[in-house]
């Protein structure tokens, strides 16, 4: 009896995930059909750049001080003794840079914009808002979807870039500061073992990020059924997968680019 | 001319309409009552391709809904106003914006697209809220922002999802009268979906009830007070006892 059981629930859940990856496909599908549709969504996009990106830059560089502060520290922590001191420019510049600075970004924004997306989206659903639009002859997935897409592509990497910065300021202030260390060491340990591709791996992997988190959540709001309920268990999915997919991308552009 | 021939329509293994016939005349309005969960939000939705039917053709001037691809649906919808239940106005925009909407993707010039907008405003008996939110109004302002947005681009068909539900008696006699003007000025075919009996019967030119996935009698309003039908006597009426039982709401 419990072996049945189990077998119905895989059974539940397999559906489930084969009309998830369904549901999605026709979704993304649908987005790049809306993109020829430059007069509805161009107009738009400009508002949800600010929405997405310029408010998003007081949390993102949050996160990127403390991040280049700690770095700092445990590399200090790690090195002292073993290595010269000035491998902390090294390991505070490629971390940031590579890792730290576009995934811790992409998760905290994953938060903040994938869950205001899907919740935004999916209350016009179930208040009809979504059908209102559909009956003005507008086509929603233009109107609502790609305008939040094409803004979260465009301001992630902005986003990041900022943080990168902030990130790496604050473990030079933290290294000159708190670590036995000057300016001149951190700045070797940083050119060290720089190369300009550094730069760009992080511009890719925030672009696919800003994809991957307004499409999630876009998606969630708009297949929002079920009133308040509803609108709040679109806007957590969003975020749970939305991050999971951060990771899996960010492992993929690891073997890919690397 | 709305007609509709043997559509059934089902949400996983809830049958809501079950081969329904329909027709409403050209600049006719029919209204269709019915108790709360019996699809006749449903029925709307399949008119306007809102929701896809499981079988049986929906035609709206001619033109079969169901089989239009989507550049034909938004053709046959721009000839269209739809009045939601609870209004469906945009929450960022101001009601001035939420009325010019239609017009705004009709391409129509923004000089010329407010002042339409003041004028069926005005109409409505809603002059100088146009820089309101939609939050700042009352239901029934609401429900009237609602039909001035559906009416501005002046629509050949006109589609009320329960206009009157849950209005004071006086706001709901003075949609009724918007209503009544809309239709001797435009002309439009209609179909009101509602349960306000009172309503139906002073608006539309012919009322029919939904029941069981079905229409199950239609007739003018007269004919329908003078109804001897048990099920159009207990919706009139409002008595639940002369209701069948288990044969109410299918949701």
């Amino acid at each position: 009896m419990r072996l049945t059981s189990l077998l119905a629930w895989i059974g539940r859940q397999a559906t489930a995930l084969v009309a998830l990856i369904g549901r999605a496909a026709q979704f993304i599908w649908s987005i790049l059909t809306a993109i020829a549709d430059l007069r509805t969504w161009v107009p738009l996009t400009a508002v949800q750049v600010r929405r997405i990106g310029v408010d998003s830059i007081p949390v993102a560089l949050f996160i990127a001080l403390f991040t280049g502060i700690v770095l700092s520290l445990q590399s200090s922590y790690t090195f002292s003794g073993i290595v010269p001191l000035y491998f902390v420019g090294v390991l505070v510049g490629k971390s940031i840079m590579l890792e730290l600075g576009p995934v811790l970004i992409g998760l905290v924004l994953a938060g903040r914009v994938g869950a205001n997306i899907a919740a935004e989206i999916g209350t016009m659903r179930v208040t009809e808002q979504v059908d209102a639009l559909e009956m003005m002859a507008w086509n929603p997935v233009s109107y609502l979807v790609v305008p939040r897409v094409a803004a979260g592509i465009l301001t992630f990497p902005i986003v990041t870039v900022l943080g990168l910065v902030v990130g790496i300021v604050a473990g030079w202030l933290t290294a000159i500061g708190l670590l036995d260390l000057s300016t001149q060491e951190f700045v070797r340990g940083l050119r060290m073992f720089y190369q300009p591709f550094d730069l760009s791996y992080p511009l890719i992997k925030a672009a696919s990020f800003g994809a991957i988190v307004t499409t999630v959540g876009a998606l969630h709001g708009y297949h929002t059924r079920g009133g308040a309920a509803g609108v709040g268990r679109a806007a957590t999915n969003a975020v749970v997968i939305s991050c999971m997919l951060i990771l899996v991308f960010d492992a993929l552009w690891a073997v890919i680019l690397l | 001319m709305i007609r509709l021939e043997g559509v059934s329509k089902g949400f996983g293994a809830n049958s809501v309409l079950s081969g329904l016939d329909l027709v409403v005349p050209a600049g006719s309005m029919l209204a269709v009552i019915g108790r709360s969960g019996t699809g006749k939000s449903v029925l709307l939705k399949c008119v306007a391709r809102l929701l896809n039917v499981d079988s049986g053709c929906v035609e709206v001037g001619g033109e079969n809904v169901g089989q239009a691809d989507s550049h034909a649906v938004r053709r046959i919808r721009s000839r269209m106003g739809y009045v939601f239940q609870f209004a469906a106005l945009f929450d960022s925009m101001t009601i001035g914006e939420n009325v010019e909407a239609p017009l705004r993707r009709e391409g129509v010039s923004p000089v010329e697209a407010t002042r339409r907008a003041d004028d069926v405003l005005a109409r409505v008996g809603l002059k100088g809220i146009r820089n309101q939110l939609p939050a700042e109004l009352s239901g029934g302002m609401r429900k009237r922002v609602g039909i001035a947005r559906a009416v501005i681009a002046e629509p050949e068909y006109l589609l009320y999802d329960e206009p009157t539900t849950g209005l004071d008696p006086v706001t709901t006699a003075v949609i009724d009268d918007l209503m009544l003007g809309l239709k001797r000025d435009l002309g439009a075919t209609g179909i009101i979906v509602t349960h306000d009996v009172r309503s139906a019967l002073r608006v539309a030119d012919r009322v029919s009830l939904l029941h069981e996935g079905r229409l199950h009698i239609e007739g003018t309003p007269e004919e329908i007070r003078n109804s001897d039908d048990p099920l159009i006597r207990a919706f009139v009426e409002g008595k639940s006892e002369l209701w069948p039982e288990d044969s109410g709401s299918r949701r």
